[in-house]
This record gives structure tokens, C-alpha cells and sequence, in this order.
């Protein structure tokens, strides 16, 4: 965890609003060592809850979450489905389902300006030329019966006061951007035509052709080959880089947040529990869910250095049973057994009075049925936080 | 659940009342309905009679009872019969593909491009008008909207895992198309076959508006069709059956969606 | 949807009444002691090829063909796990719907245990279905929205005929509890369940009729991580349990690291390599198995400094279609590596050392 410091290229001197809590010290180049240096936050989130109302009572699908993203910073937003990571990004960008869905409290700010209470109007200007997205399934986001080029020109054109030309030579040159071969041909291909991989970087392409601020990206690759993920994620950092846009990063994906985000939110059950630079969150995990999310995936573990030295034959009979235990492991010799995370999330209707992860945690006290957590800084990390009465501060 | 669904419920309660006016009324007030009983055009309410009488002078009451049943009756018996044809054509057609279905869909369309009251006129014409040929020459030409529906949800759902799975447990292909993708099949068919019913009635009494339905009994339709020169003066002897038609329609296309939702897991719970 | 019992093959099965022999009916708790080799059976493929006929381009031409499983050949010992990895299109799952006798064979042997299942047909196939039992990758659609969850899991048995009616009811919920589901859940429907809970119907059903082969078609991948872990322990209970043998279909490389005992990499209908799961993984010898896995993200690539920006060259592209591949290695055009006998000559799967195999005219 170290020399790996995600610092973006250009710590702006723009400083909207308040500095981030956790540190107060300007934005500078910072050393290597400290793990998560806050540039002043681009969008910030703060104590947002969402609501929606259902034949059974009132679900709280967001409770008072709060994140950050900071100029040319990637954010990886991690949990399970229905966790609230999507509901979060439909959040920032206006669009919770009414009339049953609302924001019912908090704030959400970009660049200073807040965006809860706005009307429909000025949101849906902010949607595609300040927030872009993009989606997890590139074929049902595409209009089937439009070619991807007036499909990006069309975007331009809406938000910006483009000419039919100009409007058309950007979704060229975006094409080209995301690395699309032939760009002007493939302007003329309807997304039908297309790979998997080729309209996910057309959708990539639509989310940046107003060269937006923020871009919220929900999962991205899950629906992609393991091999067409690893280019879109070098697309995604290489753009990053030259437009300096913030991304948000929503995944379920641990190696994805490794492999791409500079910090890494967790959340649980409409919560954020535990949240800091991705180095700390990920060698060293607060919050017991999220000690839980990193050890029950099944990672890649390749070289013959590497602590499993890939087959683990050793550690594999030792840690392999917890169940059944008759002792004849034989069948299953080698295998490493995983962690698993007993019970389920909470339903939204009975959802616990203290921490939400309570029933399924294995440190629990009794202080944590009672009382919710609040998010608290680690000592030594800073930038560090978790919700956690047991484990963290 | 279909109790729990207030319009499947009075859809239901409507229904409940023609049936028991047409087949238990008679009882009641019995009367031949081809007897003039009163002077012509006798409105609703005069002299005893509810609901008037008809250019011959015949009890509408009676008639609305008499040809309640035989409107009903073919109502269903056609519907019945063309969800039979259009369902095992539909069904064998999707869930073969391939030659089968070529064949069977183009069967299906020659049906289909045939001007159904003209073909329908031409059965009726052929095999004399008694209420059996009305009824099959009715189911005939109307089940070709069933077959396409049921084929498509059978192109659909044939697809899906879990009828893969079952073929894994060694199911064969009668009980895959029967016990396991007709029943994922239903719901649209069910709305078909209501409407079906719905229009076999109205194709009924356009038969006999055109005079070619059974003499010997008299039906919604026929009443219509028999005082329609007259609707300018006495409107209420075309309007009664007309009412009756569209009241019994709307009952049956109430239940339907009732017994949709009842038959669909997903609404069943709670 | 294919029907693959049409394709007539040898004929000369003359297996049929062998099934049911020997391997027990009814009760799955055989399983105490080694149960092992007794339930599992061993997995012989030769030469699997699945063609399909495609779209027909104009009435001129010959249709083209699909060549989605292009003689393929493996083995799996009995109580073993195999995995078959690739990316989409690469014929994973075709193979493994072939081997269940769901997809039409072109050509090939399929031998379980004594069994040739290649050369069964109509009721012989029926009534060896028993033996070798699938589970299905989406829990949404694998399960019947309309049946009762107890009534899905006895269905294999019903339709088989496996045990008085009475009984299987029983079993059914003996096999709640071995998957780890209540009893009170039998009579529940399917969208009652969350997902990992309507997977463990799923293999609850494929466990019903005590098959000694499971074709496990990408199981975990649309689960929730939590969820995936708690099924993949489930898996390898059952197996150390009653002995299984596994096929196990799956894109992920973590997963399959983590269950499998020998894998194969598939590429455009072809087994690329083939080996032990510590071979594979800390030596792979096929440019495409090499690509793979150092394009899977890794949760300790943050650990080791600035190697996430410093990565081996992406592969381009995308996997071209198995419709009229090009000769030679299908792995050419995309290969960092490939030279002009790569695109000539179709490289042979062949034994480099110690059962690995590979197709690459590159390694020695």
C-alpha cells in the first residue's frame, strides 16, 4: 500500500463549499505514503435519504448516506444488489422513480450548487452535460433504430447549441476517443451491428460527448467478457485522465474497484459503512462486512509466489470444512474453502434499530442492536472511515 | 386472488344475473317469444309489459330470456371451440418450429385472409342454419388469432431455462408443451378467449341481422337484426338487446382479468 | 431450441436396461464413509463436435455453418471437477448442453461411466437421464414460476418414474435439507426465494433422481459474491458428500480456480489448453489462457505498487464468431504472438508435460 497513491493529475484550486471533514489540510501533492489525499470534492453527497412508499409501509432504501468524489478521482461504489448503490447514482443524477420513490432528505451538491429541489428542467440539463452515465446493459440503453453516430450527435446537440455538422464531427471524434476503429464508418452502424464491447464504448462515448464532470458508470463490464472488461477499464482510465472528469464507479466487484478506483465507498442495506483510499480499504477492511466482501470471493491467485501458490494444497484440508466435518476431505483436497457471510440482508421493512449488519456479523456487541454507528474516521488513515462500533476508531 | 378483485366480482355477480334471467326466468314468466302477445311497439312499461314489445308484437322479455340462452350459449360453445383449434395449432407450431410450423402457420393464415362473415355466410349456406353450424361456422373462422398468440408465447417461453430443464429430467415433448409451457402460455390466451366470447356473441347477431342464423330459435341477434327497420321509431326494441350484448361482454371480459390475476403465482400471495 | 434426440446415431446402444443398476435409488444419504467412487462416474469425450446450420444469406449460397463446439475431447475422473472456462461464444455451454443430450450432437463419443450416452436415443436416453443432471445458471428463469418449489424438485422423479409417488414427496424435502432448505418452504413459489435460495432449489432438483454427473452451467454468476460463496461451498459439500462428479461451465477464473481440479480453455468451439488447476494458474502456456488471466482485475493489484498501470498488453478486439472461423489457429488474429504457420496450420492439443496440454504451435 504504498507508492500506489491515487492522486489526480491536477488538484484543482476551485474549493466549493466546506473542505471534507476528515481533512482539513489544503490540497496538494501529497506523499506517497499518505494513502488518500481529499481534493475538494467535485459532487458531494451528504446524509441523502431516499424513500419510497409501497403497499407495506415505508421502505428507506437510502439512509443518510454521504461520499465524495473530488476532480479526476475514480470512486468505486461496492455492495451487494439492492444494497442502494444504484438507487444512489439515480439519486444524484434526479431520477428516482416518482411518484412512490423520493429524496427525503440530505443534500447533493455539485460543484456547490444543489441539486435536491431542483426542478425537472434544470436537472435534465445537468443530466448528460454535467453527469453522464453510463449503464450496465449497452444494448437496452441504445435506441435500436438510430445509428450510434446520431445517437452521440444527438446527445451533443441537446445539450449544447451544436450545429447538425459540428454535432456530427464530435460523435466522430468521440468514436475515435474510445478507441473505436474506423470511427467514421462505425458512425453509420446501428448498435445491432455492434459487439458487446464496441456499444459499451459507444455508450461510454455518449456519456462523455458533452465532456461531462462526474460520470457515474453502473456497472459497466458485468454483462462484458473478462477480456473486453479489461479494455474497458483501460478506456475508462485512460479517458479519466485526459478530461480530468470524476467518475463514479458503482460495482459489485472488489477486483474491479482494485484494479480501477482511487478510493472505494462500501455499502450495506442503503448505507455506507465503511469508505477510504482503495489501498486501506482493501489490505486493511474495518468494517466486518466489509472484511466479509473481500474473503468470500473467490480471487485469482496466480504466480508460484504468491501466498497460495495457486493450488494451496496446505491450506486448503486445514481451513476446508466448517460443515459436514466427517473428515474425509479427500474429494475436495486443495480447494479453499471460502468465507461465507451467513444470513441475508435485512428486508427494508424490519430493518435492525442498530447497525444494519448486526445479525449477520460475527463481532457484534451488544451496543451494536441498540445504536446505529456513525461513520468514524480511523486514527492512523486518514481519510479511513467506518461505521463500526467494534472495529473502527 | 380473484375474490380480491372488485370488477372480477361484479363482473362476475353481472354475469350471474343474465344467466339466471335467461335460463331460470322463463320459469318465472313462461311464454312462447314467438307469440304476439300485444300491439306492435308497445314501449317499455305500458300495459304490464317491462320492457315493451317488438314490431310484431311479441313480449321483448321473453324474447331477451329466450335469446339470452341461445346467444350465450353459441357465445361460448364458439369461443370454446376456436381456443381448441388456435391453441393446439399455436402450440404445436411454436414448440416445433421448423416445417411444422411453416405448415401449420401457413394454414393458419389462409384462415385468416378469408372474409370471415362471408365464409362463415358460406358454411351457413351450405350445411343449413341450425345453432350447431352457426356455432362451428363462428369457432371456424375466429381461432386464428388465438393460434398466433399462443405461438408466440411458445416461441418465447420455449426458450427459457427451466423448459430446458425439464427436458433434462427426461421430459417428453407432450408434457413439455402441456404441463409445462401451456401453463406459462395462459395468460394472454385467457384474455383471447375472452374476447372471444365477447365477439362470437356480436358475430352471432350479425348472422342473424343478416337473416342466416337457426329460424327456429330466436337470439339476441335476431331481435336486433329483425326491428332494425324500425329503430327510428322504436329505438328501445334494438337497444334492449343491444344493452343485453354489451352487458354480457363486459361481465365475461371483467372475469377474465379476475381469473388472469388469479392464476398468476406471482399475485396469488398475498 | 434443439431437439437432439432426432439425430440418429449408431443404434447400437443395447445399454438401456443398465441404468438403475448398481448406483441405488431413493435415498441420497449414502453418503457417510467414502461414498465417493460408488456414485460418481467417471467422464469420457471424444472428438464433440456441434455444427449448426445458420442463416441462409441469399438462396444462392450454402448456408453457413456454425461450428459452435468443434471436436472437443476431455476427461473427467470420477468425484473430479472439471472446469471448462472462456469468454462468450467460445461453445462452454454448448458443450455442456451436448453432453446432456440437450443440443444435437454432429459428432463425437460421450461415455459416463459404462454408459455411451452419445449413442442413446428415446427411451433409453429418458431413463439414463437419471444419471447426469444439469444445473442452470439463471435462478430466475430455471425454475418454473407456476410449480411449488417441492414440486419442481420431485419433478425428474415424477417424470421418470423413480420411486412410489408417495415416497418422493419425502425425498423431495429430504433434499430441501441437504441443499439447506426448510421444509416449510416446499409449498412456496419460486419468486418467493432469493436468488442463491432458488439456485439451491436448482441443484436440489438436479440431485433428486442421485445423477453421478452434474453439468453445473455457470451457477454463481448471477449471484450476489456473498451468495456465490455459499453456493460454491454448497457444491464442494455435496461433491465430498455423495461423491459427484462436476462439469463445471464458467467464465470467471477466480470460481473456477477455487473449484475445480482440472480445467480447460475453450476458444471458438476448441480446447486452447488443457490442465491441472496448479498448472493453469501458475504456468499457463496458451497466449489466450496467459491473456485471460492477466486480464482478470485482482484484488491486490493496488498492493504491488504501480503494476495496475503497468499491465501485459490487453488483447484487441473482440472473439471473432465461430460462423466460418479462419484456418488455421482461431486464435490468430488476435494473438500478440502469432506467426504465418499460426494462420496456416491449425495447431494440434497436444501433451507438453505431465497432462498439460495445449494448442499453440508457439510452445515447446
Amino acid at each position: 500500500m504504498n507508492a500506489e497513491s491515487p492522486l489526480p493529475e491536477s488538484p484543482s484550486p476551485e474549493s466549493p463549499s466546506r473542505p471534507p471533514s476528515s481533512l482539513p489540510e489544503s490540497p496538494s501533492p501529497s506523499p506517497p505514503e499518505s494513502p488518500s489525499p481529499q481534493p475538494p470534492p467535485l459532487l458531494q453527497v451528504r446524509d441523502l435519504v431516499v424513500e419510497f412508499a409501497t403497499r407495506h409501509g415505508r421502505a428507506r432504501v437510502l439512509d443518510r448516506v454521504s461520499l465524495g468524489v473530488a476532480r479526476g478521482e475514480i470512486l468505486g461504489l461496492v455492495g451487494e444488489s439492492g444494497c442502494g448503490k444504484s438507487m444512489t447514482a439515480l439519486a444524484i443524477l434526479g431520477l428516482v422513480p416518482g411518484p412512490a420513490g423520493r429524496i427525503a432528505g440530505g443534500s447533493i451538491q455539485l460543484e456547490g450548487r444543489e441539486l435536491t429541489g431542483l426542478g425537472d428542467e434544470p436537472l435534465r440539463r445537468i443530466r448528460g452535460k454535467d453527469i453522464g452515465m453510463i449503464f450496465q446493459e449497452p444494448m437496452s440503453s441504445l435506441n435500436p433504430v438510430f445509428t450510434v453516430g446520431e445517437q452521440i450527435a444527438e446527445s451533443v446537440r441537446l445539450h449544447e447549441n451544436a450545429g447538425r455538422k459540428a454535432a456530427w464531427a464530435r460523435a466522430v471524434a468521440m468514436l475515435k476517443a474510445v478507441d473505436i476503429p474506423e470511427p467514421a464508418a462505425r458512425a453509420r452502424a446501428y448498435p445491432h451491428q455492434l459487439s458487446g464491447g464496441m456499444r459499451q464504448r459507444v455508450m461510454i462515448a455518449i456519456a462523455l460527448a458533452c465532456r461531462p464532470r462526474v460520470l457515474i458508470a453502473d456497472e459497466p463490464t458485468t454483462a462484458l467478457d473478462t477480456t473486453v472488461q479489461a479494455q474497458i477499464f483501460d478506456l475508462l482510465r485512460e479517458l479519466q485522465r485526459d478530461t480530468g472528469a470524476a467518475i463514479i464507479l458503482i460495482t459489485h466487484d472488489m477486483g474491479a474497484v482494485a484494479e480501477l478506483a482511487d478510493r472505494v465507498a462500501v455499502m450495506y442495506a442503503g448505507r455506507v459503512v465503511e469508505q477510504g483510499g482503495v489501498a486501506q480499504v482493501l489490505s486493511a477492511p474495518r468494517h466486518p462486512y466489509t472484511r466479509g466482501l473481500s474473503a468470500c470471493v473467490p480471487h485469482l491467485d496466480t504466480g508460484p509466489g504468491g501466498d497460495g501458490g495457486g493450488d494451496g494444497d496446505g491450506d486448503g484440508a486445514g481451513a476446508g470444512d466448517g460443515d459436514g466435518g466427517d473428515g474425509d476431505g479427500d474429494a475436495g483436497a486443495g480447494r479453499r474453502e471460502l468465507v461465507e457471510i451467513p444470513g441475508v440482508v435485512p428486508s427494508l421493512f424490519a430493518m435492525p434499530r442498530g447497525c444494519a449488519f448486526a445479525p449477520r456479523c460475527a463481532d457484534a456487541v451488544a451496543k451494536c442492536a441498540r445504536e446505529r454507528p456513525a461513520m468514524r474516521a480511523i486514527p492512523a488513515a486518514a481519510g479511513h472511515a467506518a461505521a463500526c462500533w467494534v472495529t473502527a476508531g | 386472488m380473484f375474490f380480491r378483485n372488485h370488477a372480477a366480482v361484479a363482473g362476475l355477480a353481472l354475469l350471474v344475473f343474465i344467466l339466471l334471467f335467461a335460463f331460470l326466468g322463463p320459469a318465472l314468466k313462461p311464454g312462447d317469444p314467438f307469440e304476439m302477445v300485444w300491439s306492435p311497439f308497445s314501449p317499455p312499461g305500458s300495459d304490464g309489459f317491462w320492457l315493451g314489445t317488438d314490431y310484431l308484437g311479441r313480449d321483448i322479455v321473453t324474447l331477451m330470456m329466450a335469446g339470452g340462452q341461445v346467444s350465450i350459449a353459441i357465445g361460448l360453445a364458439a369461443a370454446a371451440m376456436s381456443v381448441v383449434i388456435g391453441v393446439a395449432v399455436g402450440a404445436f407450431a411454436g414448440y416445433y418450429g421448423g416445417l411444422v410450423e411453416e405448415a401449420l402457420m401457413r394454414f393458419t393464415e389462409f384462415f385468416q385472409v378469408l372474409p370471415t362473415l362471408l365464409f362463415s355466410m358460406v358454411i351457413v349456406a351450405l350445411f343449413g342454419a341450425s345453432l350447431l353450424t352457426v356455432t362451428a361456422a363462428i369457432g371456424v373462422v375466429s381461432w386464428t388469432t388465438v393460434a398466433r398468440v399462443t405461438r408466440a408465447e411458445f416461441l418465447r417461453i420455449r426458450e427459457l431455462e427451466f423448459v430446458t430443464a425439464a427436458r433434462a429430467g427426461s421430459a417428453r415433448d407432450l408434457y413439455l408443451i402441456f404441463r409445462v409451457i401451456l401453463p406459462n402460455a395462459l395468460p394472454p390466451i385467457i384474455v383471447q378467449a375472452n374476447l372471444m366470447v365477447g365477439s362470437a356473441i356480436l358475430f352471432e347477431a350479425a348472422l342473424s341481422f343478416l337473416g342466416l342464423s337457426d329460424p327456429n330459435v330466436v337470439s339476441w341477434g335476431q331481435v336486433i337484426g329483425s326491428n332494425r327497420p324500425y329503430v327510428l321509431d322504436a329505438g328501445f326494441a334494438v337497444a334492449i338487446p343491444g344493452l343485453a350484448i354489451f352487458f354480457t361482454v363486459l361481465a365475461i371480459s371483467l372475469i377474465g382479468d379476475g381469473l388472469n390475476d388469479a392464476l398468476n403465482p406471482k399475485l396469488r400471495q398475498r | 431450441m434443439n431437439r437432439g434426440d432426432k439425430l440418429n446415431r449408431g443404434r447400437d446402444a443395447g445399454d438401456g436396461g443398465g441404468d438403475g443398476g448398481g448406483n441405488g435409488s431413493g435415498s441420497g444419504n449414502r453418503s457417510d464413509g467414502n461414498g465417493d467412487r460408488a456414485a460418481g462416474h467417471a467422464l469420457r469425450v471424444e472428438n464433440l463436435k456441434v455444427h449448426f446450420r445458420g442463416a441462409r444469406r441469399s438462396p444462392f449460397r450454402r448456408p453457413a455453418v456454425v461450428r459452435a463446439v468443434d471436436g472437443v475431447s476431455f476427461q473427467v475422473g470420477a468425484g473430479k471437477t472439471f472446469g471448462l472456462v472462456g469468454e462468450s461464444g467460445c461453445g462452454k455451454t454448448t458443450t455442456a448442453l451436448a453432453l446432456m443430450r440437450l443440443a444435437p450432437l454432429t459428432a463425437g463419443r460421450i461415455r459416463l461411466g459404462r454408459r455411451v450416452i452419445s449413442d442413446l436415443d428415446g427411451e433409453a436416453l429418458r431413463a439414463a437421464r437419471r444419471h447426469f443432471q444439469m444445473v442452470f445458471q439463471d435462478p430466475y428463469s430455471s425454475l418454473d414460476p407456476r410449480k411449488r418449489a417441492a414440486d419442481i424438485v420431485r419433478e425428474p422423479l415424477d417424470l421418470m418414474g423413480i420411486g412410489a409417488p408417495a415416497e418422493r414427496r419425502g425425498r423431495a424435502l429430504e433434499l430441501f435439507a441437504q441443499v439447506g432448505l426448510s421444509a416449510a418452504q416446499a409449498a412456496l413459489f419460486p419468486h418467493q426465494f432469493s436468488g442463491g435460495q432458488r439456485q439451491r432449489i436448482g441443484l436440489a432438483r438436479a440431485l433428486a433422481t442421485t445423477p453421478g454427473l452434474i453439468v453445473c452451467d455457470e451457477p454463481v454468476s448471477a449471484l450476489d459474491v456473498a451468495i456465490q460463496a455459499q453456493i460454491l461451498n454448497l457444491l464442494a459439500r455435496l461433491q465430498r458428500d455423495l461423491g459427484l462428479t462436476y462439469l463445471f461451465i464458467s467464465h470467471d477464473l477466480g470460481v473456477v480456480q477455487n473449484i475445480c481440479d482440472d480445467i480447460a480453455v475453450m476458444y471458438l468451439g476448441r480446447i486452447v489448453e488443457q490442465a491441472s488447476r496448479a498448472q493453469l494458474f501458475t504456468r499457463p502456456l496458451h497466449p489466450y489462457t496467459q491473456a485471460l488471466l492477466a486480464a482478470v482485475p485482482r484484488m491486490h493489484g493496488a498492493r504491488d505498487g504501480g503494476s495496475r498501470r503497468a499491465r501485459p498488453a490487453r488483447l484487441a478486439g473482440d472473439p471473432p464468431s465461430p460462423i466460418n472461423p479462419p484456418p488455421g489457429c482461431h486464435f490468430a488474429g488476435r494473438c500478440p504472438r502469432a506467426e504465418a504457420q499460426c494462420r496456416r496450420e491449425s495447431p494440434k492439443l497436444r501433451s507438453i508435460a505431465g497432462g498439460h496440454l495445449v494448442a499453440c504451435h508457439l510452445v515447446d
